[in-house]
């Protein structure tokens, strides 16, 4: 699905990544973790073409995402569902609106409608779904972001600290959703420093855990 | 061009649902209709204004091009022997198409507005007039002047039209600058709205940022976009030339189409030129936007 081939990223002249090499396959279920400032959140924008690596190649859907157009990148993003780690919404259009804005721009619509109000229900924002997004708190921006990521029902999902606002029993909620994704055959990647949450998830899934760290992004033993 | 319009009636006729994803409100957008209306307003005079010297230029031509006067004074005894002098002359001036004495009937018409209808002109030492029409190549008037000096001392040359020669190159130069004003507008109307629509795409720098995330393509963003500012100015130019048009109809008219001021206006299907000014205002936002949109997303990814 999305392959790093020893790729190093950096701003101006510090390297912040280097020589990553990463495969996200397919139905694979991936935590990356590591201190603030590692170089999380910048990894997962090279996943989805937002940032272009310095060296190295990476693969979007087997192709090389440099060498791919703008409107070939948004297309592979209709495939990959990807929850900003300060989720970015239209905030003139209410929730639902927003949660159902990458079948809007992409032409489509969900073969139910009743499908929106499921997923909704799911992220619990039922009540919330004429809502504009500057009136959510911060835990339900981060599920209408999640919603949003999923609504495509996309081959992989990235999601950057999605359970950063949320209390103990919504990030399990949010947990069990994506865990109930990856069954499906989705593939999912989730930024985190929480490891109460990835400890929950290994009893649920067979998750990898990636750590970066000196640069590079290493295998995290059992050592959790 | 066939293409472009296809593309703009397009835009215009279909999906509303683009433009829902760029906020409805802000300061350029009030910008861009008020912008848009003001020059189509500016527009319709300039419009005005080259129509109406176009007019004045040509009838005031014509007349130009036709006739002058020789007006001979004369004690009465010896009027005929110099206007036959004069013809004479004239008869024999290269340049020279056609000459005539007017006769008493309407020489008393030219008359009557200052004296009245009765005037007594055989009585009265009034000079007598003669008609000279030139050719296309035209006469030179000192060579004839000083022949005319010769053959008969009454006679003298009025090249009366010629005063107005001045004023036509007057009214074509004004007729070539409101052609010019009109193409400034129209510049102009490209450059504000083009102001206009990257500011609001730097001001919605969120929404573009938002709109890539989740997948739309170039063509979505920007579709979003123009068809906002196309409608606006439109809307705008419409209401600008619709006022426009009123103003120069509410005129005050003498009905004589020589006097420049009511002469300005339009003219049974002159009415035209006003009614495509919306039209072009929208085409022009058209193009500037989309040009706009093209270079701003040309520098995200
Ligand atoms: N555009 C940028 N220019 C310069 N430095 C940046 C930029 N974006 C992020 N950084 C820096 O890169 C580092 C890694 O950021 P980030 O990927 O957000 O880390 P994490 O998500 O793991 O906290 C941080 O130190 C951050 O300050
Ligand atoms: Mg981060």
């Amino acid at each position: 699905m999305i392959e790093l081939e020893q790729v190093s990223y950096g701003y101006g002249d510090t390297t912040l990544l280097s020589d990553i090499s990463l495969q996200l396959a397919p139905g694979s279920f991936h935590f990356l973790t590591g201190p603030s400032g590692a170089g999380k959140t910048t990894l997962i924008k090279l996943c989805y073409g937002a940032l272009i690596a310095t060296k190295g190649r990476v693969s979007l859907f087997d192709r090389d995402a440099q060498q791919m157009s703008r409107d070939d990148v948004a297309k592979a993003r209709r495939r990959i569902g990807v929850v900003h780690q300060d989720c970015q919404f239209l905030d003139h259009l209410s929730v639902a609106e927003n949660v159902s804005l990458p079948l809007t721009v992409s032409g489509r619509s969900l073969a139910d409608p009743s499908e929106l109000d499921d997923l909704l229900a799911w992220v619990g924002l039922s009540t919330q779904r004429d809502a504009k997004p500057p009136q959510l708190s911060g835990g339900e921006r981060q599920r209408a972001a999640l919603a949003r990521a999923v609504v495509m029902s996309p081959d992989v999902i990235l999601a950057d600290e999605p359970t950063g606002n949320v209390d103990w029993e919504m990030s399990l909620r949010l947990l069990t959703l994506l865990v109930e994704l990856n069954r499906m055959g989705k593939t999912v990647l989730i930024a985190t420093h929480d490891m109460n949450l990835i400890r929950s998830a290994k009893a649920q899934v067979q998750a990898r855990v990636l750590r970066i760290s000196n640069k590079n992004v290493h295998q995290a033993g059992a050592d959790l | 061009m066939k293409a472009r319009l296809s593309t703009l009636m397009h835009f215009l006729a279909g999906d509303a649902q683009a433009d829902r994803v760029v906020p409805p409100t802000g300061y350029t957008a009030r910008l861009t209709v008020f912008a848009a209306a003001s020059m189509a307003f500016l527009a319709v005079f300039a419009l005005a204004l080259s129509l109406a010297t176009g007019r004045l230029a040509d009838s005031w031509g014509d007349a130009l091009a036709k006739s002058s006067t020789i007006r001979i004074t004369a004690p009465l005894d010896q009027m005929d022997a110099q206007v036959l002098a004069v013809m004479e002359v004239l008869a024999t001036t290269p340049g020279v198409k056609d000459a005539r004495p007017l006769s008493d009937d309407e020489q008393r018409a030219l008359l009557a507005p200052w004296f009245g209808p009765d005037l007594p002109l055989d009585q009265l030492p009034i000079p007598k007039l003669v008609e000279v029409i030139e050719d296309a190549e035209g006469f030179d008037p000192e060579g004839l002047r000083a022949r005319l000096a010769g053959e008969a001392p009454g006679a003298i040359l009025d090249d009366h039209a010629r005063w107005r020669e001045p004023l036509v190159r007057a009214a074509t130069r004004l007729r070539a600058l409101g052609l010019v004003a009109i193409v400034l507008i129209t510049a102009l109307a490209g450059v504000v709205i083009t102001l206009a629509a990257s500011a609001a795409l730097s001001a919605n720098e969120q929404v573009i940022r938002v709109l890539r995330l989740v997948g739309a393509q170039d063509n979505y963003i920007t579709r979003a976009f123009v068809r906002r500012y196309t409608l606006r100015a439109l809307g705008g130019a419409v209401v600008g030339t619709t006022l426009g048009a009123l103003a120069i109809f509410l005129m005050p008219s003498v009905g004589d189409q020589g006097n420049f001021l009511t002469g300005i206006g339009f003219q049974r299907w002159e009415w035209l030129w006003p009614a495509l000014i919306p039209l072009f205002a929208a085409l022009v936002a058209f193009l500037a936007t989309r040009q706009t949109a093209k270079n701003v997303l040309q520098e995200k990814r």
